[in-house]
């Protein structure tokens, strides 16, 4: 890209021709007031916050709307000068300042906004302290719907535009927009209809002022009385990365964290509102069933009904699953634990996913599990089949990430699976997964569009790979993939090869429980033979890490176990309860759907007797007589790494361009497809686990868009 | 005084039927083909040496804006806009011309979207012209079934012109607002640059023209850059329509020599200012967006651009609004900024909440109901609004304030102390 030079408050840069003025004087060191731009969305340039002074030009320029390469030179050649601290750009921005409070309400002590809000603060710099001059009333708007989450408080809006542009770029929802001329404009949803979409909380964020606040979080709490957590999202498997906000004990909401190879600055309304089901229905001592009924206990008498059941049990009678929420860390300890206890019915996959395992049942490589591409990656891709996947509901920023590679580029979308509204223009290949074998076999008009593109990408959802016959899709995908050449040509993603083989998980444990083998050992029974097993009396003992995702009412007369944070449908079958503590509350390492090792951090501690899971584990395995090898979380990680070396590199996503033929050609097993058609497993996207069931909020979203939105799909 | 054999809107009266037998009588489309025949280079070229500036307000050389188009059609295609938008209080000169001249503009379309080697272009009439965008409708269907037009056509070059009817807003005469709203947006004004002759409609390289300055092309060409050119004053040359409204005893529109004085153009053309030229306030000499002047200065002001831009005001669309001694002229400005806070898009902040501020302001002034400080703050306020906005409608608020201030300080003084004397009592 060409550069051009220019003088920024006499300091000579080289700026990029494709930046615009306000990058490049923000590269040069300069700090440029703004409210409507913003670097993902597009320019409106219209609040003129940013005005600068371009020496010779006849009037101050909105540095966001000009590009470096339409600054052209002075006549004698020298660079072009700007300044923007200049009295001239000053009093340009006291100027438009003003105009922005002549009608902003004086409302701050009662603003939710308060204390992180972008108008008050460049009031500070550019408001006219002294005195003010404007004598007239000031405009009042009247309030609008927006729907459950976010809460309008329209007359403190400057007209920014930028969640209409959020709205209609971002999210692909044109629901928002501005009526009326003049002062009175007003930025609406149509009719009074709700806003819908996964992602409207970032409207919030992206408010610089008061007018668009969080509804459940309103009036809750001062953004100085917070204490801020960096932290790692676990309501889909993407891993987003979030700041979570408590206040004591109570994680009082969630905001996204700046993280451009995974959720850029955008998470789901789930991650970030279903924060106040962490203080409900939590489990929060330990309980005994007696005579059929939940009865407090002590830890010491858990354990030790616990051990009771275990002496008397064979490891082949005792079987263990894993939720969709947990930690590896305590994965690790109940593998270990189940182990030691020589049980090998052990499983990880809740939703009976085929993955993780050969045809043989050995523990398969990682990439045969992965969304390879990697979410980054995305915007690379020219060509994406959906098989059985529906983004927008399993993990919708990563649905962000395909529309804004849709928007960018040509991209050929196909789905194989339910018709759904992603956003975006998918051509709809069908429900039947025979398209797949059509598209091998390349009768199907999509396997030249595959082919001919030089980065494709197939995603199998949840849908795709928890059938009777997901082996023999998984298989017949894996053939497309190699095929197609989605595996290997060289210079294309992240410089380390093309891998277009994507698996999309919807848990946030699901990864780390594959990368640790938390599957059926040898001759162990999976998720569905532990269930029958239980049924027919051949289970005594199942231990439930938070699982409560399956049909936990027909489990027989096996003795449950259920260590979790929340009453859910696990717990209301056990025979005893470990309270465990829920993401927020402990230290904990998440693998996301990429293969991207992320630290999850405590902002909160467990409420009552409540303990961090692994310990749990830990002192349950001394009553059983099988301690775990470690005492501090240090050590567990230590044994982490030893096990599976990459929980040493957090942060980075692996790149997979490995196209060996052991590898692909191992994925799933040919076989009879069946003729049932597609589905998508995600039913209700508001509530998808203990946490968000939990949640009010949730419910209130699912009451308000689920029946919409099951109309729409059907 | 512009002679009867130098007009070119010869039926700007609407006397002779505005039909297609009529126009060629008129000569119109005589020998277009000749015309087409010179190339297009020749016709810039032409148009250039004319002399002739942009007939909308902004007075930009026409020949000059059409060599902003690319030389070379690529992918994408070139595509000329005619703005029949006309909005700007006290303006009818494209009016009278669509209803009783289309055919120069449909000539002049076909030319001028030659020159720039565009197969299309579309005539944006305001929304509230409904007559007009008949006569133009039947002018246009006239020269398809004439085969003046069209694909095909007699000339040689595909073309096609469609009437495009707006909905009624004054900011969709600005053209980058007109061309959102052509495309079926809302009509608020682009980010410039890129400007229209490289990102114009549907993405496309774009010129948009004023009606008169598309109108004029024709007879340009066919009687020459030089007779154009020597009509007039140097850079202000040709002919131009004048509007004038409000006091006088005739108003009219009339086609005068650029730079004739106001005071000829009054008295001429209009039997004077009511009760006399001495009874005379001020001038808005075009149209509302420019600032007024007073009658000291219209003794001896010419009417053309730069002339009147040396006493601080503009030529604009050449509307020229008579107002005389019974005119409440706080009142009449306050009534402009009522407008303009009624027309704003709410785009931009400083237009947004800045002109309903100066009309709040005004409305009060009106009545004395201020402080003489409140001038100073109104003149500073027009000032943060001018020139500080997207499009030029900011500054077009600010300008008749800013003249009112200039011109009739002393009268604003006057009426607020007398509120304040009345208040004490």
């Amino acid at each position: 890209m060409a550069t051009r030079k220019l003088i920024v408050d006499g300091k000579e840069i080289e700026a990029d021709e494709g930046l615009t003025l306000l990058q490049a004087c923000e590269q040069a060191g300069a700090e440029i007031p703004r409210f409507c731009f913003h670097e993902r969305l597009s320019v409106a340039g219209n609040c003129r916050m940013c005005l600068v002074e371009w020496v010779g030009a006849p009037k101050p320029q909105a540095s966001c709307a000009l590009q470096v390469k339409d600054i052209f030179p002075n006549k004698d050649g020298t660079p072009a000068k700007i300044n923007t601290t200049s009295p001239y750009a000053k009093k340009a921005r006291e100027g438009v300042m003003e105009f922005l409070l002549i009608n902003h309400p004086l409302d701050c002590p009662i603003c939710d906004q308060g204390g992180e809000c972008d108008l008050q603060d460049q009031a500070m710099g550019y408001g006219r302290a002294d005195f003010h001059r404007f004598n007239e009333n000031k405009r009042a708007v009247e309030d609008k719907y927006m729907g459950p989450l976010v809460k309008t408080i329209m007359t403190r809006c400057i007209q920014c535009t930028r969640c209409v542009r959020f709205a209609t770029e971002v999210a692909g929802v044109p629901d928002l927009g501005a009526t009326g001329r003049g002062e009175d404009m007003e930025i609406t949803t149509y009719l009074e209809k709700a806003f819908e979409s996964e992602l409207s909380g970032n409207v919030v964020d992206l408010c610089p002022v008061g007018a668009l606040t969080s509804k459940p979080y309103a009036f809750n709490a001062r953004p100085w009385e917070l204490k801020k957590t960096e932290s790692i999202d676990v309501m889909d498997a993407q891993g987003s990365n979030i700041r979570v906000d408590t206040r004591g004990p109570q994680v009082m909401r969630v905001l996204p964290r700046l993280n451009e190879d995974v959720n850029e600055e955008w998470i789901s309304d789930k991650a970030r509102h279903a924060c106040d089901g962490l203080s409900r229905q939590r489990l929060d001592r330990p309980y005994i069933r007696v005579n059929g009924k939940l009865k407090p206990a002590t830890w010491a008498e858990a354990f030790a009904a616990i051990a009771a059941k275990v002496k008397s049990a064979s490891g082949d009678r005792m079987a263990a699953i894993v939720g969709d929420l947990a930690a590896a860390e305590e994965i690790k300890a109940l593998k270990d634990l189940m182990t030691s206890l020589r049980v090998k019915n052990l499983d990880c996959r809740q939703d009976g996913a085929k993955i993780g395992a050969n045809s043989s049942g050995e523990k398969a490589p990682r990439q045969t599990y992965l969304f390879n591409t990697g979410i980054a990656g995305v915007e690379a891709a020219d060509a994406i089949l959906l098989v059985g996947a529906n983004p927008r509901w399993e993990a919708p920023v990563l649905n962000a990430r395909i529309r804004k590679a849709w928007l960018a580029g040509p991209v050929a979308i196909a789905n194989i699976g339910p018709a759904v509204d992603l956003t975006y223009k998918v051509e709809q290949l069908g429900t039947d997964v025979g398209i797949l074998a059509n598209i091998v076999n390349g009768t199907h008009a999509f396997a030249k569009v595959l082919k001919d593109a030089k980065r494709p990408m197939i995603i199998l959802g949840a849908g795709a790979i928890t059938r009777s016959d997901s082996a023999a899709i998984l298989a017949l995908a894996a053939r497309i993939a190699g095929d197609t050449g989605m595996i290997g040509p060289a210079g294309t993603h992240a410089d380390g090869g093309w891998n277009g083989f994507n698996i999309l998980h919807t848990a946030a444990s699901r990864v780390a429980g594959l990368d640790l083998g938390f599957l059926p050992g040898e001759g162990g029974r999976d998720l569905a033979a532990i269930l029958d097993g239980a049924q027919k009396g051949e289970i005594d003992f199942l231990y439930l890490l938070g699982a409560d995702e399956f049909d936990v009412a027909h489990l027989g007369r096996a003795f449950i176990v259920y260590q979790g944070s929340h009453g859910d449908a696990g717990a209301h079958h056990a025979d005893v309860i470990l309270p465990g503590a829920a993401y927020t509350e402990k230290d904990g390492t998440y693998i996301n759907f990429e293969g991207r090792v992320q630290q999850a951090r405590r902002a909160a501690f467990p409420p009552g007797e409540a303990k961090e899971d692994w310990a749990i584990l830990r002192a349950l395995s001394e009553v059983l007589g099988v301690k775990l090898p470690y005492d501090s979380r240090a050590q567990l990680l230590k044994a982490l790494e030893q096990d599976v070396t990459h929980f040493a590199v957090p942060g980075s996503a692996p790149v997979h361009a490995d196209t060996s033929a052991a590898t692909w050609g191992g994925i799933g097993q040919s076989g009879p497809l069946d003729s049932r058609p597609l589905t998508h497993t995600v039913t209700d996207y508001w509530l998808t686990n203990p946490i968000a069931r939990a949640s009010e909020t949730m419910a209130q979203c699912s009451r308000e868009f689920g029946a919409a939105n099951k109309m729409a799909a059907e | 005084m512009l002679a009867d054999k130098n007009r070119i809107f010869i039926n700007l009266y609407g006397l002779q039927d505005p039909g297609l037998e009529a126009a060629k009588k008129r000569g119109q489309w005589d020998n277009t083909k000749a015309i087409i025949d010179l190339g297009p280079e020749t016709i810039i070229d032409i148009m250039k040496r004319s002399g002739l500036r942009g007939r909308g307000g902004a007075g930009f050389p026409t020949g000059l804006k059409w060599s902003f188009m690319p030389k070379e059609v690529k992918e994408r295609p070139h595509y000329l806009v005619v703005n029949a938008d006309e909005s700007e209080p006290g303006t009818c000169k494209d009016r009278d011309i669509m209803r009783h001249d289309p055919h120069t503009l449909v000539e002049g379309c076909l030319i001028a979207s030659f020159a720039m080697k565009a197969h299309a272009c579309y005539i944006y009439i305001r929304g509230e012209f409904i007559r007009e965008r008949e006569a133009m409708q039947r002018a246009v269907d006239e020269a398809y079934a004439a085969k003046l037009i069209g694909k095909n056509n007699i000339h040689g070059w595909d073309f096609d012109l469609y009437v495009h009817h707006g909905a009624g807003a004054y900011i969709c005469g600005e053209e980058t607002a007109l061309l959102e709203s052509l495309e079926g947006k809302k009509g608020q004004p682009r980010l410039k640059p890129p400007f229209p002759a490289n990102v114009g409609l549907y993405g496309c390289p774009t010129t948009v023209n004023n009606v008169e300055s598309i109108a004029v092309a024709p007879t340009i060409i066919r009687r020459g850059a030089d007779w154009f050119a020597g009509i007039g004053r140097p850079n202000n040359t040709g002919t131009k329509v004048f509007c004038i409204s409000g006091h006088v005893n005739k108003p009219c529109n009339v086609e005068e020599e650029m730079g004739i004085p106001l005071r000829e153009l009054i008295d001429r053309h209009c039997g004077g200012v009511r009760g006399g030229w001495d009874n005379l306030l001020a001038v808005i000499p075009g149209g509302s967006s420019v600032p007024l002047i007073p009658k000291s200065i219209c003794d001896d002001v010419l009417m053309d651009f730069d002339s009147l831009k040396n006493v601080q005001t503009g030529l604009g669309t050449a509307a020229v609004i008579v107002m005389d001694k019974s005119t409440d002229i706080v009142k009449a400005i306050q009534r402009l900024a009522y407008f303009y806070k009624h027309e704003s898009c709410g785009q931009c902040t400083p237009c947004r909440e800045g002109t309903g501020w100066m009309w709040r302001v005004l409305t009060r002034m009106m009545k004395g109901d201020s402080r003489s400080s409140e001038i100073d703050l109104l003149q500073e306020v027009s000032k943060e609004i001018e020139g500080h906005t997207i499009c030029a409608l900011g500054d077009a608020a600010a300008w008749p304030v800013q003249g009112l201030i200039r011109h009739f300080r002393p009268e604003i003084e006057k009426r607020i102390a007398e509120f304040n004397r009345v208040a004490a009592e």
